[in-house]
């Protein structure tokens, strides 16, 4: 339905568009007068006013359209059913009528759902109707209205521009549209989350053991069951894994990246920067899932052979392999950032310090590096937050079981490997379970964000200061 | 401590720094060619299978074909096939019993029979003749093959028993195992078992996934640049959206699988485990880093272009579009392209939106489920068989060279049409 009414629209955007341009050459004939712009921009300038109110109203019905229905048939269901409905049940009912009413339902469906089909199926005709005479007179106005303006005149290119614009700010606004469906979708079921489980238990509970938790009926829950669920979702374990994990990673990714940074920006000649780098980055260019695979594949069974040999028990998925693995992730990210930063040093820094007769690395470690500390701060924790975001690595190298440990030899489990587990499969969302995930979710995006935001305002405040 | 000690000790430190500094470098070195020799020491085998000649009687008799005077292909297809495929399988080697029957069959791959019958297919002429067929071998015996799976640990612990073994090295003897190049790892689906699983589903999945992202990204991104770039005013609605776009840039990616799932999924009721969703939700995830690329090469347009164009009576708009957009466009694609490979490497926000579901079929359309090839990857190295981890292996093989290509793709398109100002 919507492409067949697209396609009319492109064929009338096209016929406006020849038809503005030639439209105006008449007039200014007729009338002998100058076009205020080219006639292409009269052409343009028709075609838009033809198709955008069109376009408008289509958008509009297909993301409108399903809501709108739902509401009314689960309405009307609600009102014929005897006993009250659960949100689920509605649910549904709702997507059986929808496949029947389609023709992808197989099976036997009851009396009062055929109804519901019929309700459903005249309800929907109404709204198309109702769509295709919207678009149609939409079209003629507007072109009504344009082939005016384009008879008195108008200056047609200010006017196309100024809507491309438009449409450039609404691209750029795109961004922010995603910012705000992310904190809406997390923000909407970690609401109902928390409407179960008391934030404190969640922010404070030393127990993470989600599969325990059955939701039965809130109403008759037994004392015990009420217990478990508020026991199941205490989320310390995975916030203390997953800085365990980036912690482990940090302690191999700051020396070595700041390291080769440092070698990078100050010591090396162009030909060693020239191929030391690209290698370097091919660390960053490596999908993380293939981290995963090496961590879990080889230094996992690397580190519980070592451990057998040497008599300790180290559990095959290990926050040691997890955490080195990561790190190795994060080398090129530390080192390219800092040896950005150090390349941002002015030389007359260190050429007063060699003036003063200080070595190569005397100068490096008196001078430079605490002139470019902030903004080296600042990468760190840019990397921080990358390592606390890093999901398939841990998913698959450091484990399910959520030990409050501090053990690196032992399988520890964060933040991202549990949205994982929740998520994967089938999951219903008014399960206490998945809406978990979205609370771990939103506090793992607000974590990476501070992170951020502190970061970027570091290294920006350090850029300008050397500008 | 004389001067010259002093001095000594100064440049023993600096010896020491520079050394440090040369060594961090090698051990970076060091794990990226750890990485890629174990990625491709045990995935290049995954590109070759190994066969077993096996004699096959297309008896008309026992195909029912007997009443047939020439059979066409429709007849073929539908002749009963169990009679043949069985006698092949257990001729093999002779048994004694039932268990030792069932030995040998599991000699072969679980798709022996349909290589039978499109044999037959395919080569007509064969029927009521008895030919040498190269029938894919079990996984088992492939990694026996290979040399993946040793043989000198107690029968008990081995995948395959010492009268399986006998059968092999008798085979082996007669020349009848061969290595071939494997038909089925990259032009099939997705399977349970080993030696028949391929990655053609996930790298179609992958190619759609990826050409949606571009179609949704690519645009989007450069109009956003263009408008910050060029014509944004100095107001508190760009400083929110420069902000916002630079701390999304950062956002770990399984949020956006989070977005995805619970608005794509949730709210538009998108269709599950599909390439559409996943190259939307990719598309929002690369979004910021392709706009902050775009931006930069608009921002090295040098301003004498803008100006040149303002001052013999363009528009605004006109000079952006004409001039700074078209000299800016080697910097956007290769920004696109880099924006897309990280797209493509992209594993958690998909697994979110379930595109881990075990797809058999190749995806045809963008509204299949399917999977991708880092799904595809994380899907095997999560399998118990050996003969999975070569097959993981070389499926990280083929996205890091789909990677590479798109790497230097970019350097190329940089390169090639770079202006020097």
């Amino acid at each position: 339905m919507n492409s067949i009414l697209l396609a009319t629209l492109v064929l009338f955007a096209i016929s406006s568009f020849y038809f503005g341009r030639s439209k105006i050459k008449k007039v200014a004939l007729v009338r002998s007068i100058e076009p205020k712009a080219l006639p292409k921009f009269y052409g343009y300038y028709q075609a838009l006013w033809c198709s955008i109110p069109a376009f408008l109203i289509i958008s509009f019905w297909t993301f409108f359209e399903p809501i709108i229905l739902k509401n009314l048939i689960e309405s009307r269901i609600q009102s014929m059913s005897l006993n009250e409905l659960s949100k689920d049940e509605l649910n549904l009912i709702y997507s059986q009528i929808v496949s029947f009413s389609q023709g992808t339902f197989t099976g036997q469906i009851s009396n009062g759902i055929k109804s519901g089909v019929e309700t459903y199926q005249s309800l929907l005709s109404v709204s198309q109707g109702a769509k295709i005479v919207l678009f149609f007179c939409a079209i003629i106005i507007a072109s009504l209205f344009s082939f005016n303006q384009i008879n008195k005149n108008v200056h047609a290119r200010d006017s196309v521009e100024k809507i491309f614009t438009i449409i450039l700010f609404l691209s750029s606004a795109a961004a922010i549209l995603t910012t705000i469906g992310i904190i809406v979708s997390l923000l909407f079921e970690t609401i109902q989350f928390f409407t179960k489980i008391n934030p404190l238990d969640f922010f404070f509970g030393l127990n993470w053991s989600p599969q325990k938790a059955f939701m039965s009926d809130p109403a008759n829950m037994t004392a015990q069951e009420a217990k478990d669920l508020r026991e199941a979702f205490g989320a310390v374990p995975l916030f203390a894994g997953t800085a365990f994990i980036a912690f482990i990673a940090m302690c191999v990714a700051v020396p070595i990246g700041l390291y080769s940074g440092i070698y990078l920006a100050e010591y090396a000649s162009n030909k060693q920067r020239k191929w030391g780098k690209p290698i370097i980055e091919i660390l960053a260019g490596v999908p993380t899932v293939v981290y995963g695979f090496f961590a879990a594949l080889t230094v996992g069974p690397f580190f519980r052979i070592i451990g057998e040999n040497l008599g300790i028990n180290v559990s095959s998925e290990s926050a040691l392999a997890a955490g080195l693995v990561m790190g190795v992730m994060i080398i090129p990210f530390v080192s390219s950032l800092s040896d950005d930063v150090i390349n941002a040093v002015p030389q007359s820094l260190r050429e007063g310090s060699y003036a003063l007769g200080a070595t190569k690395s005397e100068t490096i470690k008196k001078v430079v590096f605490p002139a470019a500390l902030p903004g080296i701060v600042g990468s760190i924790l840019l990397a921080v937050s990358r390592a606390i975001g890093e999901t398939m690595i841990v998913v698959m190298a450091a484990g399910l079981a959520a030990n409050l440990t501090i053990n690196p030899l032992e399988a520890t489990t964060t933040i991202t490997t549990q949205i994982v587990m929740i998520l994967v499969g089938d999951q219903e969302f008014t399960s206490a379970k998945t809406q978990a995930a979205f609370a771990l979710g939103l506090t793992l995006f607000v974590l990476t964000l501070i992170l951020n935001f502190i970061a970027l305002r570091i290294v920006n405040k350090y850029r300008e200061k050397y500008d | 401590m004389t001067r010259e000690q002093r001095l000594k000790k100064r440049y023993t430190a600096e010896k020491r720094f520079r050394l440090m500094g040369i060594g961090a470098i090698a051990i970076a070195i060091f794990f990226v060619f750890l990485l890629l020799l174990k990625v491709f020491s045990t995935g290049s085998t995954a590109f070759v299978k190994t066969t077993i000649q096996t004699e096959v009687d297309f008896n008309k008799e026992l195909l029912e074909l007997k009443d047939v005077a020439n059979p066409n292909i429709e007849q073929i297809k539908s002749a009963e096939f169990f009679d043949v495929t069985y006698k092949a399988a257990t001729g093999l080697f002779p048994y004694s019993n039932a268990e030792e029957e069932k030995d040998v069959k599991q000699l072969l791959s679980g798709n022996y029979e349909l290589e039978i019958k499109n044999y037959l297919i395919n080569n007509p002429d064969a029927l009521g003749k008895k030919v040498m067929i190269d029938l894919t071998a079990s996984d088992d015996l492939d990694q026996l093959h290979k040399g993946n799976f040793p043989r000198d640990i107690p029968e008990d612990r081995r995948r395959l028993n010492n009268f399986q073994l006998n059968i092999y090295d008798n085979l082996l003897e007669q020349g009848k195992i061969k290595t071939v190049f494997s038909n089925y790892f990259l032009f099939s689906g997705d399977s349970r078992d080993p030696e028949i699983a391929g990655v053609a589903g996930a790298i179609i999945g992958s190619f759609f996934s990826i050409i949606i992202c571009l179609i949704i990204s690519f645009p989007i991104a450069l109009m956003a640049a263009v408008y910050l770039e060029e014509f944004a005013p100095k107001n508190i609605v760009t400083d929110i959206i420069e902000i916002n776009i630079n701390n999304l840039a950062a956002v770990p990616s399984i949020v956006f699988g989070l977005l995805g799932l619970g608005m794509l999924l949730g709210v538009f009721g998108l269709p599950r485990s599909t390439a559409l969703v996943g190259g939307i939700t990719l598309s929002l995830m690369t979004l910021p880093t392709i706009i902050i690329a775009c931006r930069a090469s608009l921002k090295a347009v040098p301003p004498s272009i803008r100006e040149g164009a303002l001052a013999v009576g363009a528009s605004k708009v006109q000079t952006v579009m004409h001039h700074v957009v078209p000299l800016a466009m080697p910097g956007t694609l290769s920004g696109t392209i880099i924006g897309l490979a990280q797209a493509l490497g992209e594993t958690a926000p998909l697994l979110l939106i379930g595109m881990v579901a075990f797809v058999v079929d190749v995806p045809s359309v963008p509204t299949d489920p399917s999977t991708s090839l880092p799904v595809q990857i994380y899907l095997w190295s999560e399998s118990a068989e050996r003969g999975f981890v070569e097959k993981t292996s070389a499926t990280i093989m083929l996205l890091i060279g789909f990677l590479i290509i798109m790497n230097s793709l970019a350097v190329w398109a940089r390169q090639k049409f770079e202006r020097k100002w």
